[in-house]
């Protein structure tokens, strides 16, 4: 065995040739191995790997990009939902204040209505009774002189005289409307 | 040998030393003859079978990935398929697991490695081949060269001359007085012998395995004699020629891993300070 190491066996073929070690590293060999590994690495390096580092990037990118959209898809309809949420409860709440302010604003036209309506019956009672009272006024002086003549005519029919002129039948009469108005004013209060 | 039936055995060797002796496998079967030489500034410079075979070898590796990722696909399948596992094995399961963040830089260089000193072991076992290139000494030593003068200058460049070998000599957590021996011994470990055990690691695993199945492979054939003893014993060493090819088929593999898993080593080493 230490035949390999000192490189003194004879070559097979018999002649005085020295076997070389085989730890021995003769240069040219040397140069072979650097040269292959060289080649190799050259061209992988260059040309190879990176076109497999690319599609092997370009892979995990597409895998990556597709769960990122999906994730932004469901972001962007999870946005959309809440918006619609949003909006759907503002449009609520509108709702319910147009209302709110619909039954204010009813009632405060029925309030209206009904006050202007009060005074227009106020003013219409005040008109009418006014009127009543100023027909009834007319009304009764006509009548209190009618009957003031009517009595007096009467009355001189029954004393058999004129009595028209006298200051005296006069003060008689106007004494006798007074006791009379002040007897209608009384009935009319009693009444 | 008495064992053979002395009368029956014809010499199938011409062994001078000993007629009809045994001819173990030696040194000889890792040197072959140039088929072509020429002068080369005064040194002989010759084409041999391990020349041809670290051709065969090169042109193979870079055919098969230059094939396997001329037009990389996003779905992958075929050539493309096989060869980003591997590119994924050595990405992920060397520079990434041992060099970590900065890995992806070295994959090409790791690549390379593997894949040429996987081939260059598998020649030991293809037919006609027969002849792992990496049990000649000096290729080997080659790549270790290549990975030695990777890693040192890579380390004083990243971490300084003195934080480089600081480092390396100094390992932190150490009583003072223990750097006196410590230091020494990770010099002589991580500077001189580093580059050889990485070479001879590989060398002599394809060395010993090629020996092995060329031993064994010259007994089956030796012993085959139509006595009931040389039957045996031709069946028993083919057996075992047959037994140590597949085991082969594992070193080799096993082999480029460990010389490039070494490599990674030793350049993570170099990029980040030893704790």
């Amino acid at each position: 065995m230490s035949n390999f190491l000192t490189g003194q066996l004879m070559a097979a073929g018999g002649e005085n040739e020295p076997m070389p070690s085989v730890l021995a590293v003769p240069i040219d060999e040397l140069v072979v191995g650097l040269l292959a590994f060289f080649i190799v690495f050259g061209v992988l390096a260059k040309v190879a790997l990176p076109k497999i580092k690319d599609a092997l990037a370009a892979r995990s990118e597409a895998i990556e990009g597709g769960l990122r959209k999906a994730e932004e898809a469901q972001a962007e309809a999870q946005r959309a939902l809440e918006e619609y949420r949003a909006a759907l409860a503002s449009a609520r709440e509108e709702a319910a204040a147009i209302r709110t302010q619909a039954q204010a604003d009813r009632a405060a036209i029925v309030e209206e209505a009904r006050v202007e309506a009060r005074a227009a019956a106020a003013a219409v009672t005040a008109q009418a009774e006014a009127q009543l009272a100023a027909e009834r006024a007319q009304a009764t002086s006509q009548l209190t002189r009618q009957v003031g003549e009517v009595a007096v005519a009467l009355a001189g029919k029954v004393v058999g005289q004129t009595l028209t002129d006298d200051a005296r039948v006069k003060a008689t009469v106007d004494s006798f409307l007074a006791d009379l108005e002040s007897q209608v004013a009384q009935r009319g209060a009693g009444a | 040998m008495s064992l053979v039936a002395a009368g029956s055995l014809e010499c199938k060797f011409e062994n001078a030393a000993n007629p009809c002796g045994f001819p173990a496998a030696g040194s000889e079967i890792f040197f072959f003859d140039d088929l072509v030489s020429w002068n080369f500034l005064g040194t002989t410079v010759g084409i041999n079978k391990v020349t041809i075979l670290v051709a065969i070898a090169v042109v193979a590796v870079l055919a098969f990935f230059l094939y396997a990722f001329r037009k990389p696909q996003m779905v992958p399948k075929g050539a493309q398929n096989l060869g980003e596992t591997g590119y994924l094995f050595i990405r992920d399961g060397i520079a990434r697991d041992v060099i970590g963040k900065e890995g992806d830089k070295f994959v090409p260089f790791l690549f390379s490695f593997f894949f040429l000193v996987w081939t260059f072991n598998v020649l030991g076992i293809i037919p006609f081949a027969q002849f792992p290139v990496t049990s000649v000494f000096a290729i080997p030593v080659a790549f270790a060269l290549i990975v030695y003068f990777t890693w040192v200058p890579l380390g004083i460049y990243r971490q300084g001359f003195g934080g480089f070998f600081k480092g390396m000599l100094f390992p932190p957590g150490v009583p003072k007085p223990m750097y006196i021996l410590l230091s020494p011994i990770e010099f002589i470990s991580n500077i001189i012998v580093r580059p050889f055990t990485h070479a001879v690691r590989l060398f002599a695993n394809m060395f010993a395995g090629h020996l092995l199945i060329a031993t064994f492979s010259i007994a089956a054939y030796y012993l085959l004699t139509l006595t009931v003893v040389g039957l045996l014993g031709s069946v028993a060493s083919f057996t075992m020629a047959v037994a140590l090819t597949a085991f082969e088929l594992l070193i080799q593999a096993l082999q480029a891993y460990i010389f490039t898993l070494l490599t990674a080593v030793y350049i993570s080493g170099a990029l980040h300070a030893e704790h």
